[in-house]
């Protein structure tokens, strides 16, 4: 067979995949990552940080360090202890074979582009959109995926913001440097988000808070004019006259990919601790890592701990089933 | 910035559409953009690539608002294909270069 076999392919870059890397980089494993392919959601090299303004609560930057900047480093360390990087996306995986297969480009190319004896699946997240119809029609004309980039495009606007998290919170406060007014839309009648979080957005005199409601249309011809909002306790429908939309509401996990060879909750996210490492997926020699598997915590610095988490068991398993 | 992609002003914008014999592919970004960064060394591959066929201009929606407001930008990167002048498709959101191209064969003959 032409094609290498590789001891740890590593699929995603986030803060778990470039952890990873780093530590088995370390362990001389001599890792392949695949880094995903560029794209303005946070499915993404270097994953959901990368749509991030300051992160704040990164053990070791007591000042905050910019999502981008965090993730550089990131990459840059992984690299320095010999770890590639690829900037392609895997389209097919088949995790029967041994070693495991995965190709890249073509997903019915008879030859997989990789084969690699241990993979750990790093994933990630991406952001929930609303899945209105219209919502995609106005994407890109009101609509938008990354707040960091379009803030610019609505100063002066009144805009909207959907969520109740972190993420909701960091937008819309981003967005009012720029927007005359920003509205948070969210389905209950109290965040979730930090407490921190919570306390800025309240003080913030441009964010005007929208309780109990949802999103139920995207108006506008060519450019977005308008949202209808539900109110959830009284059934009652209003328009609001609006130019911009971001949504946060959540996240669904990447694993597509897996469909079938690995053991997911209902929810999508991989099942861990299923052999004989915390981040063992189902199949022997799989591991998975960050947000691809936890839907509870979902922290850069969690993500990162359980991608240390996967190069150990990675190294591990080398050394005793396989020496 | 590569000799392969120019950079495109409010000023300079109609004249040099208008002009191209070949289709202009324009990309409207800003340097505050992450994804658009991350689109720049793959556009300048694909132009590199496509010479004669396809021109790549690019746009910084900052310094020059006009020409991304007469195109109702209002999300970076977007990009706009023009073809004897006139816009005839367009891409909002970063994309990797298979999936660019995948977008583009129609026009590159």
């Amino acid at each position: 067979m032409s094609v290498d076999v590789h001891d740890v392919l590593i699929v995603g870059s986030g803060p778990a995949g470039l952890t990873a890397a780093i530590y088995t980089a370390r362990a001389n494993l001599a890792p392949l990552v695949l880094e995903g392919e560029v794209s303005s959601t946070s499915d993404q090299p270097g994953g959901q940080l990368m749509l991030t303004t300051e992160v704040e609560n990164y053990p070791g930057f007591a000042d905050g360090i910019m999502g981008p900047e965090l993730m550089a480093a990131f990459r840059a360390q992984a690299e320095r202890f010999g770890a590639r990087l690829e900037t392609v996306k895997a389209s097919r995986v088949d995790l029967s074979a041994s070693p495991f297969e995965v190709w890249v480009g073509d997903p019915t190319a008879a030859e997989p582009t990789y084969r690699a004896r241990t993979i750990i699946v790093s994933t990630g997240a991406k952001a929930l959109m609303l899945d209105l119809p219209n919502e995609s029609r106005l994407l890109g004309h009101g609509v938008s995926t990354c707040a960091t980039c379009d803030g610019f495009f609505f100063r002066e606007h009144d805009i909207a913001v959907v969520g109740g998290g972190d993420s909701a919170l960091e937008e819309a406060i981003f967005l009012t440097k720029f927007a005359s007014s920003v509205t948070l839309i969210h389905r209950r009648d109290a965040l979730r988000a930090s407490k921190i979080m919570q306390d800025r957005a309240l003080a913030n005199p441009k964010i005007k808070f929208r309780w109990n409601s949802v999103v139920t249309d995207v108006l506008g011809d060519n450019k977005m004019t308008g949202l209808k909002v539900r109110d959830v306790l009284t059934d009652e429908v209003e328009e609001l006259p609006m130019t911009g939309l971001f949504v946060a509401i959540g996240h669904q996990p990447n694993t597509d990919l897996f469909k079938g060879q690995l053991t997911m909750e209902d929810n999508g996210y991989l099942v861990t601790g299923l052999g004989t490492g915390a981040t063992s997926t189902n199949v022997d020699g799989v591991f998975a890592c960050g947000d691809v598997q936890d839907h509870v915590y979902r922290q850069a610095i969690t993500a990162a701990g359980s991608g240390c988490m996967a190069a150990i068991d990675v190294e591990r398993w080398l050394e005793s089933s396989h020496p | 910035m590569s000799e392969a992609i120019g950079a495109l002003t409010d000023a300079t914008f109609d004249e040099e559409i208008g002009a191209a014999s070949e289709p202009v592919l324009v990309d409207f970004w800003a340097e505050w953009c992450g994804p658009c960064k991350k689109i720049a060394p793959v556009l300048e591959e694909i132009a590199g690539e496509h010479a004669g066929k396809l021109r790549i201009a690019k746009l910084n929606v900052d310094e020059h608002p006009n020409a991304a407001r007469r195109y109702e930008v209002m999300s970076i990167p977007t990009l706009i294909l023009f073809k004897d002048g006139q816009p005839v498709k367009r891409m909002v959101g970063a994309k990797g270069k298979n999936q660019l191209l995948e977008e583009l064969v129609d026009y590159l003959v």
